[in-house]
C-alpha cells in the first residue's frame, strides 16, 4: 500500500472557554489514500468541521489547542509546518469547499475579483500572474463547473447569483489550482434537492477527471452513498466505524451507525425508527471510556472505563466498539 | 374542487401575491385542496414553491389576496388579528427554524405559559405551572428545563418546546412548516415519532410541509407537490410514490438520495434536472414548469394546464393528461 | 418539593450567568478601569457631604484668608478666589453632574424607548411615519446648539438646562429601538405570539423589549458621559447652573479667567470631567462587549 496522502493520527483538539476546557476531538484517526474518495458522516456537533479546520490550520489557536496528535500530509506534519510550507500546502495541496456558499463569498466584491485573486495566489511565477492569463484561467475554470455565460458571471456580485451558482463558484475557486486533496464540507446542504443533486454529480465528474482525492463530509448518509469509496462514521469527537461504502450500508456494525441507518426515513415507507435516545455529550465533561456508552443499548461495564480502539472485523472494515473485541 | 365530507380545512383557489419593487411575486397562485380530520396532509416543494406561504396564510400571518380558507365550515380568510379569539386556540403552527421561533430573552416557562395565559386555560398560577410541567413531560424534556433559556438547549430540544407550545392550547389542527429540516436524523426520528403519537392521542390533523420526500413517504397520508405557487399533483402517499405522473414529481423523486438498493429501484428513471429554479417574480408563461420539463410539448409554453383527475383521488396539472 | 428544587436550580443558574458575564467583562482590562472609575465617582457623588474635607465650600462661603491658595496639604486641590476648597467643590460638582445625567436619562429613556417600540412595531403604517419624522427633525439639529437655543430662550438655570438636553437627546433612543423593533417584528417568535392571540402590549413589552435591553444599557452608560459633557458646556457659557452651585463646567469657566497663574481652579474640575467621561465610556464599551449589544 502506497503512502497515504493524508493521515490524521490520534488528533486531540481542545478549546478553552469559561468554565473549563471543551475536549472536542478525542483521538481522531483518519486516512486518505491518493486518488481515493472518502466520506465522513456524523451529526451536528460531532467534530467533523473542527477536524477539517485543524487540517487546514484554520482553528484560532487560543482558544483552541492541540495537545496531542499529528496530521501528516504526504508524510510531513502540517501542525509543525512553517508559514511558507503551510502556504504551499494551501495553494497546491489541499483546498476546501465550505458548507455555506453565501458565507464563503465576500458580498462586496465581484466574483471576478475573488476568483482572480484565488488564481493569483496559486501562481508564484510572474508570467502566470499577468492580467489576461489570470482572467483566461478564471473563465476556463468557470466553464468547467458548467456555469453558463462565464464572462457575465465574472462581473456579477454574489448576491446576484442563485444558491446553486454560488456553490459552483466556490467549487471553481477550490479547483483553481491542481490540488491533490479536496475537502467538501456538506456541499449543497443549504440548497434544494434537485440543485444539490446537480452539484454532487458535478463534483463527482470533476474529481474523476482530475484524479483528485476527496473528503466528502455530510450529516446525512444518503448524500455520501454512491460518491465515496470508503466511509468513516464519527461521533462526539472520535471515529466509531470505518468501512467500504457498500459494506457500511449493507452491514453497519457499530450501534451508532445502526441507529443512524434505522432513523433515516426510507422511500419504501414503513415508518421511521425510534432515533437514538439521549443527546450528544457535553464536551466540557465528556463521558469516560467510550463516549457513546450513555446512549448505547449494548453498553458493557468495560465501555464505561476504557476507550475502544479500532478492531478489524473484515477487509477494510473496522469498528471502535468492545462488542467486536474478539471478532474473528 | 373536491371537498371531502370530514374535511377540517379546505383551501379554495387561494392566491397570495406580494407587491415589491421588482414586480409582483406570485408566491401562491391559485391552489385548492382539503385536509381530512385526523389525517396528515403533506405539502412538498423546493424553495420558491410557495409552500411556506400557504402555511403562513392559513395561520393568519398574511391576508389572502384572493380565494378562501374554510375551517370546519367557517370562512377564516383573514389576518389573525381579525379572527375570532377562540379560533387561535384551534389552529397552531410549528415553525421551521427552532433558533428564531423561541424568544431568546424569555425562559421556557414563560414561553409555554404565554398561550395558557392568553386563552385562560389554567385558573391560577399554580395550575399554570402544573400544566407547563405536564407539557414538558409530554415532549419528554426534563422538568428542570423550565427555567432555562433557549440558548442553553439544543436545536432538537428547542423544536420540542415549540411543539409543546403548539399543543398547549389543545388545538385540532397544526401546521408543521419543515419542523425537522434543521435537525439531525436521530433527533428527527424522535420528533416525528412524537408527532405521530400525539396525532393518534389527540386526534390532530396536520398540514406537514417539507422538501424531504423520504420523510414525507413515512409521515403523510396524502401528498401535494407545489411548483412556483401552483400545485402540480395531488395523490395518496402510496400512489404518489409508486406512480408519479407529473414530470416535476418524477424529476424530484429521481434526484433524492437514498440509502439502499431497494429504495433505488423504487425511484423513477433518472431525470437529470437542468437549469435553475426560476424565481416567483419571473413566472414563465403557459405552464410554469415548461422551461425545465423533459416532456415539454408545444402547448405547454402557451397555455397553463388545469387540474385533472386521472384516477380516484389522484389529480395532476399537466397537458400530458388533459383530455 | 420538585418545584422548590427547580427554583433553587434556577437561582444557582442565574448566579452562574452573572459569573459568566463577569468573566467576559473582565477579559478587557479597560472595562475594569472604567468600572473602577465609575464606582469611585458614584461613591464620591453619593457621599460628598461626608467625604469632602470642607463641605461648606459647596455653598455660599467666603474666606479671603485662604483664597487663591495653590494645592497644599490642607487643600489638596487648592482654593479659588473666594477661599472655597476646590476638592470639595469638585466632589459636589460630580454629585451635581451625575444627578443631572440621571434625571435626564430617567426622562428620555422611557419616553424614547416606548416611542421607538411603537414606531417599529407599526412600521410602514402612519404611526411609524409620524413618530419617525418627528424624530428625524430633532435628530437633524445638533444637540449642543439645540440645548443652547432652548436655554437662551428660557431663563438660565439647571432645570431648564436639563429640559434642553432632554429635548435634544430623546430621539436617539427612539431611533435605536425603532431599528431593533422593526427587525424583530418579523421574527418567528413574535409571529408565534401574534397568531396565538397575544395583545399588542404584551408583544411590545414582553417579547420585543427584553431583546433591546442590552443596547439600551450600553447606550445609557455612554450617554451619561455625553450628557454630563453637554451640561458642563452649558454651564461653561453660563446657561446652566448658576453660582454658587458647584458645577464642573462653570468652575472651569470661572477659573479660566485666572489661567495660567492659578491653574488649579480650572484644571481640577476639567480633569474631573475627563475622568467621568472616560469612566462611563469604558464602562459602556465593557457592557457592550459583555452583553453583545449594538449600542448607538
Amino acid at each position: 500500500m502506497s503512502e497515504p496522502l493524508l493521515e490524521i493520527k490520534d488528533l486531540h483538539v481542545w478549546f478553552k472557554v469559561f468554565g473549563g476546557i471543551l475536549k472536542v476531538l478525542d483521538g481522531v484517526n483518519f486516512t486518505v489514500q491518493p486518488g481515493e474518495k472518502v466520506g465522513l458522516v456524523g451529526e451536528m456537533g460531532c467534530g467533523k468541521t473542527t477536524t477539517m479546520k485543524a487540517v487546514m490550520r484554520l482553528l484560532p489557536m487560543p482558544p483552541a489547542m492541540i495537545p496531542k496528535g499529528e496530521i501528516l500530509f504526504k508524510g510531513k506534519d502540517i501542525l509543525k509546518a512553517r508559514q511558507a510550507e503551510l502556504q504551499q500546502i494551501r495553494r497546491k495541496g489541499i483546498s476546501i469547499i465550505f458548507q455555506d456558499p453565501t458565507a464563503a463569498l465576500n458580498p462586496v466584491f465581484t466574483i471576478g475579483t475573488q476568483l482572480q485573486d484565488a488564481v493569483r495566489f496559486t501562481e508564484s511565477s510572474g508570467e502566470n500572474r499577468a492580467k489576461e492569463n489570470v482572467r483566461t484561467r478564471a473563465i476556463k475554470v468557470l466553464k468547467e463547473v458548467s456555469l453558463p455565460d462565464p464572462e457575465r458571471v465574472l462581473q456579477n456580485y454574489p448576491v446576484q447569483l442563485s444558491g446553486g451558482m454560488r456553490q459552483r463558484v466556490c467549487i471553481s475557486m477550490a479547483l483553481v489550482s491542481t490540488n491533490e486533496l479536496l475537502i467538501a464540507d456538506e456541499p449543497g446542504t443549504s440548497l434544494d434537492v434537485t440543485i444539490r443533486d446537480q452539484i454532487l454529480r458535478l463534483l463527482g465528474e470533476l474529481v474523476e477527471k482530475r484524479d483528485t482525492s476527496v473528503i466528502l463530509i455530510s450529516h446525512a448518509l444518503g448524500a455520501v452513498r454512491g460518491m465515496t469509496d470508503r466511509l468513516y462514521v464519527m461521533y462526539a469527537g472520535f471515529m466509531v466505524e470505518m468501512a467500504r461504502t457498500e459494506d457500511l450500508f449493507a452491514h453497519p456494525l457499530h450501534p451508532y451507525s445502526q441507529g443512524l441507518l434505522a432513523a433515516t426515513p426510507k422511500l419504501t415507507g414503513g415508518g421511521i425508527g425510534e432515533g437514538i435516545d439521549g443527546r450528544i455529550p457535553e464536551y466540557i465533561d465528556p463521558p469516560k471510556g467510550c463516549r457513546f456508552h450513555p446512549r448505547c443499548k449494548d453498553a458493557m461495564p468495560i465501555c464505561k472505563n476504557e476507550k475502544p480502539p479500532f478492531f478489524k472485523v473484515g477487509e477494510g472494515h473496522e469498528v471502535a466498539c468492545f462488542l467486536f473485541q474478539n471478532y474473528r | 374542487m373536491i371537498t371531502l365530507i370530514n374535511s377540517i380545512l379546505t383551501i379554495e383557489q387561494l392566491k397570495k401575491h406580494f407587491f415589491t419593487y421588482q414586480g409582483i411575486v406570485k408566491a401562491v397562485d391559485g391552489i385548492s385542496f382539503s385536509v381530512e380530520e385526523g389525517e396528515t396532509f403533506g405539502l412538498v416543494g423546493e424553495s420558491g414553491s410557495g409552500k411556506s406561504t400557504v402555511a403562513y396564510t392559513v395561520i393568519g400571518m398574511y391576508k389572502p389576496t384572493k380565494g378562501k380558507i374554510v375551517y370546519r365550515g367557517r370562512d377564516i380568510s383573514q389576518e389573525s388579528v381579525k379572527r375570532l379569539h377562540t379560533l387561535k386556540k384551534e389552529i397552531q403552527i410549528v415553525f421551521q427554524d427552532p433558533g428564531t421561533s423561541l424568544n431568546p430573552s424569555r425562559s421556557i416557562k414563560q414561553i409555554l405559559e404565554l398561550p395558557l395565559k392568553i386563552h385562560n386555560i389554567s385558573k391560577n398560577h399554580k395550575s399554570r405551572i402544573d400544566k407547563v410541567i405536564e407539557l414538558l413531560e409530554m415532549v419528554q424534556l426534563p422538568v428542570s428545563y423550565m427555567y432555562k433559556y433557549p440558548s442553553m438547549i439544543g436545536g432538537g430540544e428547542k423544536q420540542m418546546v415549540a411543539i409543546a407550545r403548539a399543543l398547549a392550547t389543545d388545538p385540532s389542527f397544526i401546521l408543521l412548516d419543515e419542523p425537522t429540516s434543521a435537525l439531525d436524523v436521530s433527533v428527527q426520528a424522535k420528533i416525528i415519532g412524537m408527532l405521530i403519537q400525539f396525532q393518534k392521542e389527540f386526534n390532530l390533523s396536520y398540514l406537514f410541509i417539507t422538501h424531504d420526500l423520504s420523510l414525507m413517504r413515512n409521515v403523510a397520508s396524502r401528498v401535494a407537490i407545489m411548483y412556483l405557487g401552483k400545485i402540480c399533483e395531488i395523490a395518496t402517499a402510496s400512489e404518489f410514490f409508486k406512480n408519479p405522473l407529473h414530470p416535476y414529481t418524477q424529476m424530484l423523486l429521481s434526484s433524492i438520495p437514498v440509502i439502499s438498493d431497494e429504495e433505488e429501484s423504487l425511484k423513477p428513471k433518472k431525470i437529470i434536472s437542468k437549469g435553475e429554479i426560476p424565481s416567483p417574480v419571473n413566472v414563465p408563461p403557459g405552464c410554469s414548469f415548461h422551461l425545465r420539463c423533459p416532456k415539454k410539448m408545444d402547448i405547454c409554453s402557451r397555455k397553463d394546464p388545469v387540474m385533472t383527475e386521472v384516477s380516484k383521488g389522484h389529480t395532476v396539472r399537466c397537458h400530458l393528461y388533459t383530455k | 418539593m420538585q418545584r422548590e428544587s427547580i427554583r433553587k436550580q434556577t437561582l444557582s443558574k442565574k448566579w452562574e450567568d452573572v459569573r459568566r458575564g463577569w468573566y467576559k467583562f473582565s477579559r478587557n482590562p479597560l472595562s475594569i478601569i472604567g468600572l473602577v472609575v465609575v464606582c469611585i465617582i458614584l461613591f464620591v457623588a453619593l457621599f460628598s457631604p461626608y467625604v469632602s474635607p470642607y463641605p461648606e465650600s459647596a455653598g455660599k462661603f467666603i474666606n479671603f484668608y485662604e483664597a487663591s491658595q495653590p494645592p497644599s496639604l490642607t487643600h489638596l486641590c487648592g482654593t479659588d478666589v473666594f477661599g472655597r476648597d476646590i476638592l470639595t467643590r469638585v466632589f459636589f460638582g460630580c454629585r451635581f453632574s451625575l444627578m443631572m445625567g440621571a434625571t435626564v436619562l430617567a426622562l428620555i429613556v422611557p419616553a424614547g424607548v416606548i416611542m421607538g417600540l411603537i414606531a417599529g412595531y407599526y412600521r410602514g403604517r402612519w404611526l411609524d411615519t409620524v413618530i419617525m419624522r418627528i424624530t428625524d427633525v430633532f435628530i437633524a439639529l445638533p444637540p449642543l446648539i439645540l440645548a443652547l437655543a432652548v436655554c437662551s430662550v428660557l431663563t438660565p438655570g439647571i432645570f431648564h438646562a436639563m429640559l434642553a438636553i432632554s429635548i435634544a437627546w430623546w430621539p436617539w433612543y427612539t431611533r435605536m429601538v425603532y431599528g431593533i423593533a422593526s427587525s424583530l417584528k418579523s421574527e418567528f417568535f413574535v409571529q408565534a405570539a401574534e397568531v396565538t392571540g397575544a395583545s399588542r402590549t404584551h408583544i411590545l413589552f414582553r417579547e420585543i423589549l427584553p431583546n433591546c435591553i442590552a443596547p439600551i444599557l450600553t447606550k445609557m452608560s455612554l450617554d451619561m458621559a455625553w450628557i454630563i459633557l453637554i451640561g458642563s458646556s452649558l454651564s461653561f457659557v453660563g446657561l446652566g447652573a448658576q453660582p454658587p452651585t458647584p458645577d464642573l463646567g462653570s468652575m472651569v469657566a470661572d477659573g479660566s479667567k485666572y489661567l495660567p497663574e492659578q491653574w488649579w481652579i480650572s484644571i481640577f474640575p476639567a480633569f474631573a470631567i475627563v475622568l467621568i467621561v472616560l469612566g462611563f465610556n469604558l464602562l459602556g464599551d465593557g457592557i457592550r462587549d459583555t452583553l453583545g449589544a449594538e449600542g448607538g
